[in-house]
């Protein structure tokens, strides 16, 4: 720099938290009230769903059994350990619970079921209806019919205050419900994270590297781009998922593979506009590299672009893989799948519980999401966040 | 109607916008009158609520949003804020005309001319017969060559100037008592703009119509009205006959307006100091393609063998209409563009390297865009934006270090350092042209290319760049290459010129000698314009 300008301090680095235009965004996003609480909600739901282990599980989260402390939760003791002779301890079953209450004692979940734990007395014959709208009569038939599962305070007056609550019933296979509807949401949102994540890191570099080069690149990519999604993908899903043997991992690469085609036309189109900004060139006339110049410059344009389709994003994932599970050619057997609840409510009419938890929890999941999506588009709409 | 009653009154008209807390009042009481057939200009600068005063007269704000608090807006003696929507609707197609800046945005890309015009004629008229011999006359009237043959032409076929007069036209079409040009003539060329002024000058006489004139630039203001209305911040600070104000300026603001123009001079061409930049014969030719095949049929010549020697201490100014290739010029010798011929930067050849050979060079040789809210990225703060060229050159800098720096570029260029954690959006136009330069800056170059650094900014703050680039020069023997198309600032600047004109020189040489004596049709057709806002009839210049 030049001697004769004026000595001038810098002042302090301040790290502002948000920029202006951030901070005027958020507030946007909370104006929309409906999808502000909605976020909350969802947030509220996925977290409370990623402790499922600790809220609907079939063994004590902790326990204590003559002066050793047990984690039952985290790891499996032999039943030898109890007096029993099963590879893994079922603790509901009542010597192995009466073993550990009569040596310590166990701190169960609220609830005590997990995905795949089987009601092995039902009060009914299954599917079981919620037990709060057994008659007095079907408590007491099941009382007879399962006298070593009757507590010792079974009350002949009340009966049906004895019955295990399951509170939206049980499926075909003895299954409780919430517990199914809980590791069911769970993995259905994070399915839906993790795709929308991924496809957009893919998406928006393809996008980004076409629309900011252009020329034979952009044309060629754009060419194969149209071919790719004019492929009818959930045949190719249904194909490739009856080919290889489904598991998340699978699930996911296959729906990525035609997921990410979404974002590119958007955030090319924005490179395409941005690249011709006078402040992009003017960030090359100062001799910035291009792969700085488009994350620094370009791409928080496209940013915007992209965050915007992202809750649509994770809800028609959600949506796929709902629909391959309810045809059975999504997540195998025996993992917790809404689309599979709703594939059994459907061809068991006479147990709606099924097929209304099923449907109420979708529903409610997409239409968050959907509100969600509706607050965050509001929040980047240039001309509610114009400076 | 009395004879005695002006044409238009504005009574103690004010604008707001908004409501509640966040109410702003763009217009504060403005009181003026028109008479028949005469000229009032309103004058001031951006923001002062000119546009929307003009607006307000034919009920144009975009309501419920804005809102007249007070006043009362008398056209023939009817309050136009009171008339019903039918009334209003006929007030604006026949009594009161509009003419806006941008004749491209104003005229329907779909449509043709003569559906343009023809629509407004048979809105307001019964008369449906005979529709395009009505739409020729008009045409031949604002001076279109050949207008028949013209009729089905869109907009995009027409030049700016032409776009103009067709939008002249459509204001005509049924004879309005009223014209309102609202800076008619500011997206175009100095020679186009003096035509169209002449165009506006000579149908006033002709039609005996009212011109409400809006615009920044005092000397057409000079040249075209009878009274003028000087606009601050809402407010009316004067009023008077043209004659009068020019010649006595009471308020010191219009002082101050009036004593905005470019001053000074620049260093006399030294034909001995160290060429910094030396190109010789550049062309930079864009491919027509045309077929299947997508072959090449013919070239576009932007910039077509230009040569040009920049000096240290120097300036060369590059001028001449929208077109003439002097941008694509600047960004062909950064090498920013492809371009052909030999460009030596301080001796050393950089025509062969590549972009990322280039990149070095980038330290030395800078460049400034005309527009000061295009060119700042809106996401970062004053202080990234100025350290982007550090960090990207010297990375050996510490973050300290370069918030020094950057401190330092921005004291330099009259800024407050203190600052420089604020965004691009909290700054007037002039302090981002500052940011703007102060990011070139920050580098110290040696070489830095002005791309109309003036053109979008206020007359009072367009003086006080073209002193604060001669400062920086001065103190820092700057060797500058400004393009621009407003002589004037050249003029205050450039100790050498090149005057272009479809991709050639037309003209080059030291600036007293070519602004004294120049010697081709075209630069004294430019100059006439751009000096004396003289229409040039002998065909030098393009329409």
């Amino acid at each position: 720099m030049n001697d004769q300008s004026p000595i001038v301090a810098a002042p302090a680095v301040r790290r502002s938290r948000l920029s202006p235009l951030n901070r005027r965004r958020l507030n946007n996003f909370r104006a929309n009230r409906r999808g502000y609480w909605s976020f909350w909600i969802f947030v509220a739901l996925l977290v409370i769903s990623l402790f499922a282990e600790v809220i609907a599980n079939d063994r004590p989260i902790v326990a204590m059994y003559k002066g050793e402390l047990l984690f039952p939760v985290f790891v499996d003791y032999p039943e030898d350990k109890f007096g029993g002779f099963e590879a893994t301890t079922d603790y509901r079953d009542p010597t192995i619970a009466d073993e550990i209450e009569a040596h310590g004692w166990m701190i169960w979940p609220p609830l005590r079921f997990a995905n795949q734990t089987v009601k092995l007395d039902p009060s009914t014959p299954l599917p079981s209806p919620p037990t709060w709208t057994l008659s007095d009569d079907q408590c007491r038939a099941w009382a007879a019919a399962h006298p070593a599962s009757v507590p010792k305070s079974y009350d002949p007056a009340k009966p049906c205050r004895s019955v295990e609550p399951m509170w939206l019933g049980a499926d075909q296979g003895g299954h409780d419900v919430v517990a199914r509807l809980i590791y069911g949401f769970r993995i259905s949102v994070l399915f839906g994270l993790t795709l929308a994540a991924v496809s957009s890191v893919v998406g928006v570099f393809a996008g980004a590297i076409q629309g900011y080069f252009g020329g034979w690149i952009d044309l060629s990519m754009q060419r194969f781009i149209e071919i790719w999604s004019s492929l009818p993908s959930l045949y190719i899903l249904i194909i490739l998922a009856a080919v290889l043997s489904p598991s998340f991992l699978v699930l996911l690469t296959i729906q990525l593979l035609f997921s990410w085609v979404n974002l590119v036309p958007v955030v090319r189109a924005e490179f395409l506009r941005a690249r011709n900004f006078e402040y992009v060139n003017a960030a090359r006339a100062l001799g910035l590299t291009n792969a700085r110049i488009i994350v620094k410059h370009v791409l928080p344009n496209a940013m915007v672009a992209t965050l915007t389709f992202l809750p649509f994003v994770v809800s028609a994932s959600i949506g796929t893989l709902t629909a391959l599970d309810y045809l059975g050619l999504g997540l195998p057997p025996g993992s917790p799948s809404l689309g599979e609840l709703l594939y059994e409510g459907k061809s068991d009419l006479d147990a709606p519980w099924l097929a209304l938890s099923g449907f109420f929890v979708v529903a409610t999941m997409l239409s968050l999401l959907v509100f969600i999506g509706e607050a965050v588009r509001d929040a980047f709409d240039p001309r509610k966040a114009a400076l | 109607m009395k004879a005695d009653l002006p044409l238009l009154n504005v009574c103690e008209l004010s604008v707001a916008f908004g409501e509640g807390v966040r109410r702003t009042l763009a217009v504060d009481r403005a009181s003026f009158a028109l008479q028949r057939g005469k000229t009032l200009a309103i004058v001031g600068e951006s923001g002062s609520g000119k546009t929307v005063t003009a607006q307000s007269i034919v009920r144009l704000l975009p309501y419920p949003a804005a809102s007249h608090p007070t006043g009362q807006i008398l056209f023939k003696g009817r309050d136009v804020l009171k008339m019903p929507e039918g009334e209003l609707r006929d007030l604006r197609g026949s009594g009161v005309t509009m003419v806006f800046q941008e004749p491209m945005t104003s005229l329907n890309p779909l449509h043709t001319i003569e559906r343009q015009i023809g629509e407004i004629i048979a809105l307001h008229s019964r008369k449906k017969r005979n529709l395009r011999g009505r739409v020729v006359e008009l045409l031949t009237e604002v001076g279109i060559p050949d207008p028949a043959a013209r009729l089905g032409a869109y907009p995009h076929q027409l030049s700016g100037g032409q776009r103009q007069r067709v939008m002249i036209a459509m204001a005509l079409a049924n004879r309005p008592d009223l014209l309102i040009a609202d800076e008619p003539t500011t997206a175009l060329d100095v020679t186009v703009q003096a035509q169209i002024l002449a165009l506006l000058k000579s149908l006033q006489a002709k039609l005996g119509m009212a011109l409400l004139f809006i615009t920044h630039d005092l000397g057409v203001v000079r040249r075209i009205a009878d009274e003028v209305v000087v606009m601050q911040r809402g407010r009316i600070v004067e009023t008077g006959a043209t004659e009068a104000v020019f010649a006595a300026p009471q308020h010191p603001y219009t002082k101050m307006l009036m004593a905005a123009e470019p001053k000074g001079a620049p260093p006399p061409s030294d034909e001995a100091a160290k060429p910094i930049l030396e190109a010789r014969d550049v062309k930079v030719w864009f491919p027509i393609k045309k077929g299947l095949l997508r072959r090449t049929v013919g070239y576009v010549k932007a910039v077509d063998g230009v040569s040009v020697t920049v000096r240290e201490g120097q300036t060369v100014g590059v001028v001449g209409e929208s077109g003439s290739g002097k941008t694509t010029l600047g960004l062909a010798i950064l090498r920013l563009i492809r371009s052909e011929g030999a460009i030596a930067y301080c001796g050393r050849p950089i025509d062969g390297l590549s972009f990322r050979d280039m990149r070095p060079m980038r330290r030395d040789m800078q460049i400034v865009f005309q527009d000061p809210y295009g060119s700042l990225s809106p996401r970062l703060s004053v202080a990234e934006i100025v350290e982007e060229g550090l960090v990207a050159q010297r990375n050996e800098l510490s973050a300290a270090k370069r918030r020094e720096i950057v401190a330092r570029a921005l004291a330099d260029t009259g800024l407050d350092p203190a600052t420089m954690d604020r965004y691009p959006h909290e700054f007037s136009g002039g302090q981002r042209q500052r940011i703007a330069i102060a990011r070139a800056m920050a580098l110290d170059p040696k070489f830095v290319v002005l791309d109309e650094p003036t053109s979008a900014l206020d007359m009072s703050v367009q003086a006080q760049i073209v002193d604060l680039l001669r400062e920086l020069q001065r103190r820092r023997a700057l060797a500058f290459l400004f393009i621009s198309h407003d002589l004037k600032v050249v003029k205050a600047l450039a100790s050498e010129v090149i005057v272009m004109r479809r991709g050639l020189v037309m003209e080059s040489g030291p600036a007293d000698e070519i602004f004294s004596n120049p010697r081709e049709d075209y630069t004294r057709a430019l100059f006439r314009a751009a000096f004396a806002i003289e229409a040039d009839t002998s065909g030098a210049v393009s329409q």
